[in-house]
Parts: structure tokens; C-alpha cells; sequence
């Protein structure tokens, strides 16, 4: 099957390669783009793992063909940093909240919750875990992860992050 | 897991994707991708060709024109828990679209996959013959209308003939009055184990219209006629009333037997979703 050239503005650059119209979006990132930040977790749109931006939306990179994407703007974690390297907000959340053990979910933990604070930027307690329902993780319970983005939401507004009374 | 090779065409308009269509009796079009990719992926679908619609900006509009929601069949679930005019004019669809997937899966999926695909555990299709929505079917040889309560012949199985392409939902404007959707399922993600759709009208104390359609309960959605039926006419809230609804609704239901449950289980489930969905439409009626 003939290849396809595919570019993409990933994290802020502009990338190029060839792949199949099979491929999907996220063996492009991982393995044309070497950018291994995104994860493969059940490959099957369940777990979230695999989650990047794609022109302003959430989408799990498993099934979204590259082709699909072709000419879109890309977010994944690597672009989450601060641009003098720092961490950017969710992701000092996630470190100062504990919002990760294993890790393995992180990336796309991350990444959707960029894109659920971008569109809701004060979230209840509620609204994050039904905004981040799509990715799932198997080390925390959720309570650190919901506290991290909490966290990152309050520094996003200029606030100081408060603990809800438990 | 990689799907199989194809050849991707991404045609500007519905009259080029309906041509690529129409030269190969094995292309499918793709919509958002989130049922035929995992299915290709299974080797479940192996199609020689996609024909990718993203491409034609024209299918994602939600417009009102002459009475009727226009809803283009690429837009996405997202796309309709966005819209006023579906919050104006068919506010269970927005009440339906949060019950489906999770949030990436919604900003992909499409109303026109969704109804398109036959498959009986999609929440749409029950809830479009609940609303008398049409579906817009257009080929090489022009452009019919099909009612979605005449569109599902089988488990995917529709009246979609070879070289048809679904491009839009018309859906009139919902009764005023009081609705719900009701879905049991077993995890965030999952189709419904059983789901109910009512949508009711309430005048002087009585029951005056009103539609029950059922989710995953038999091999299409249903519509419920003599379940509705033991409703209107009579007081709202009458407890014999919806005791006659649920179990007309229940006569109906021949769910399969799957990891969700037995026949007996999730026709009790089914009964158990219809009733909430009638109290509830009754109190917001």
C-alpha cells in the first residue's frame, strides 16, 4: 500500500513522514516522530493512556488513523512543559498532589486535563472526574489525581490551591 | 493491533464521496471512526477502501430551517452538548449524548455514525424514533428521506442501500413536556445493558402524548407503541398506569444473551429503566 505523507504541527513544530493509511496516529507520534511520551495501554479506546490534543480535542491517539489527522495541530505531554523547561502547571500538580504512582497513565492524564481546563477552568470535584472519565488508572483511586488537577486549576487562575476538607 | 490495508480517500464533497463509494462494493465510509476502526483493528471489518468524510466542512452544521433540527451527520457528540439549538429543540439528545463514552470518544464520534451503524447497542437510534427523526440518504441516484422508526431492519442491519451515504438527521421539534433517558451500564464507556427513552406531554393532569423506545433490549432499538399507550389517556402518575406501560414494554423486549447479562436479567433491567424514565419525564412534565 502506497505511503502517505504525513504533516502534523506537533507541540508547536512542524513534522513530517511517511506512513500507511493503516497506521494510526499513535505509532506516527511514537515510532516516525520518536516522541514516546504519549502511551500504548489497551489499544482498544478504553483506557486513555495513548490520549493527545488534536485541534482542540481530546482523542485517544489508538483510534485515530495518522492520515485522519493529517495537517492537524498536536499537543502531547512533551509539549506540557513550561517553554523555559519548568513544569507547567498540571504537571506540578501531579508531582506536588501525588497524582501518580505507576505513571503509566500520566501522559494522557495530563494531556486531557489540559483540554478540560482550557474549556472549564473551575471545575468541581464532580465535573474533573466526569472530565477525565475516559482515562483510567489503577494505582491512585483518583483522589490525588482530582486533587492535582485541582491544584493546577487554582495556579492556572492566579489562586492558591485549598484542599477540600475531607 | 493494526487494521488491515486500505486505500483512504478524503473527498471534498458528498457527491465525490458518493462516487468513490459507489466504484467499489467494499469501501466504507468514515465518520468518526470509534466502532468501524475497533472493528478493523479485530479484523471484524476488513474494508478495501475508507472514504474518510471529515473533509466536507458542510456535514458538521446543526442548523434549525423550517421547523426541524438539522443535525449534518458528522457532528459529534461533543458538537451537540455544545449547541443551543439542540438544548432548544431536542434537549434529550443532550441528556443521551452524556451517557455515551467518555469525553475523548465523544469529540469523535458522530451522530450520523451513530445512527448509521445498526448497531442495537447505540443510545441514538431508540432515542431518533422517539423524536420521529428522519434520516437524509443520499446516492448516485439523488436524495430520500427515511424515518428512523422504518430505517432498522436487522442487528446492522438498515435501509441504507449500497452506495448510500447517511448526511443528516431532521428531527421536528421535541413535544414540550417532560423526558428521559434512562441507561444501566456496567463501567463509564460501556453500551447499555438496557436503556429506555421517554418523552411525554402532560395536559390538565393527563397523559397526551408520549413515546417509549428501548436501547439493546432486541436486535434494533424499539419503539414501545402499547407501552406508551397504557400512558396516555390516563392521570399523570397513575401507579396501574406505568405498572401497564412497564410490563408492555417488557413484552416486547428479546435482549441477547451476552457478558451484560441473561435475556431475564436484562428484560428486568429493561422494565426497571422504562419505569425510572416514566417517573422521571412525569415529574419534569
Amino acid at each position: 500500500m502506497a505511503k502517505v505523507h504525513i504533516k502534523l504541527k506537533v507541540n508547536g513544530q512542524e513534522m513530517e513522514g511517511l506512513a500507511e493509511p493503516r497506521t494510526l496516529l499513535i505509532h506516527f507520534i511514537r515510532e516516525n516522530l520518536a516522541l514516546t511520551g504519549a502511551h500504548i495501554g489497551c489499544e482498544t479506546s478504553h483506557c486513555g493512556a495513548c490520549t493527545v490534543d488534536l485541534d482542540g480535542k481530546s482523542v485517544k491517539s489508538c483510534t485515530v488513523l495518522a492520515v485522519q489527522a493529517n495537517g492537524s495541530e498536536v499537543t502531547t505531554i512533551e509539549g506540557m512543559a513550561n517553554p523555559d523547561g519548568t513544569l507547567g502547571a498540571l504537571q506540578e500538580g501531579f508531582r506536588q498532589m501525588h497524582g501518580l504512582q505507576c505513571g503509566y497513565c500520566t501522559p494522557g492524564m495530563i494531556v486531557r486535563a489540559h483540554r478540560l481546563l482550557q474549556e472549564n477552568p473551575s471545575p468541581t470535584d464532580e465535573e474533573v472526574r466526569f472530565g477525565i472519565a475516559g482515562n483510567l488508572c489503577r494505582c491512585t483511586g483518583y483522589q490525588n489525581i482530582v486533587k492535582a488537577i485541582q491544584y493546577a486549576a487554582a495556579k492556572l487562575r492566579g489562586e492558591e490551591f485549598r484542599e477540600a476538607a475531607e | 493491533m493494526i487494521p488491515g490495508s486500505f486505500d483512504y480517500f478524503r473527498p471534498q464533497s458528498v457527491a465525490e464521496a458518493s462516487a468513490l463509494l459507489a466504484k467499489d462494493d467494499n469501501a466504507r465510509v468514515l465518520a468518526g471512526g470509534h466502532s468501524l476502526l475497533p472493528m478493523m483493528k479485530l479484523r471484524m471489518a476488513q474494508p478495501s477502501a475508507l472514504i474518510d468524510l471529515g473533509g466536507i466542512g458542510e456535514l458538521r452544521q446543526i442548523q434549525f430551517q423550517g421547523g426541524q433540527l438539522h443535525l449534518g451527520a458528522m457532528a459529534s457528540q461533543h458538537d451537540l452538548l455544545a449547541s443551543d439549538l439542540v438544548s432548544e429543540h431536542a434537549p434529550i439528545l443532550k441528556e443521551v449524548a452524556l451517557l455515551i463514552a467518555d469525553p475523548q470518544v465523544r469529540y469523535l464520534g458522530t451522530i450520523g455514525g451513530n445512527v448509521a451503524n445498526g448497531d442495537p447497542g447505540n443510545d441514538m437510534p431508540a432515542v431518533m424514533m422517539a423524536l420521529d427523526a428522519a434520516f437524509v440518504l443520499e446516492g448516485q441516484h439523488g436524495r430520500r428521506n427515511v424515518k428512523a422508526r422504518a430505517f432498522y431492519t436487522g442487528t446492522y442491519e438498515t435501509a441504507l442501500l449500497p452506495g448510500e451515504i447517511l448526511t443528516a438527521v431532521e428531527i421536528p421539534t421535541q413535544v414540550k413536556g417532560g423526558f428521559a433517558y434512562e441507561k444501566l451500564k456496567r463501567k463509564v464507556g460501556d453500551y447499555a445493558t438496557a436503556a429506555a427513552a421517554v418523552i411525554l406531554s402532560v395536559k390538565a393532569g393527563v397523559v397526551d402524548a408520549c413515546e417509549i423506545t428501548l436501547t439493546n433490549l432486541g436486535p434494533t432499538a424499539l419503539r414501545a407503541e402499547a407501552a406508551a399507550s397504557a400512558l396516555i389517556g390516563k392521570p399523570a402518575g397513575h401507579p396501574g398506569a406505568i405498572d401497564a406501560a412497564v410490563a408492555a414494554a417488557r413484552a416486547i423486549m428479546t435482549p441477547a444473551h451476552d457478558t451484560r447479562g441473561t435475556p431475564e436479567y436484562r428484560t428486568s433491567a429493561g422494565g426497571s429503566m422504562v419505569r425510572r424514565a416514566i417517573q422521571r419525564a412525569l415529574a419534569k412534565a
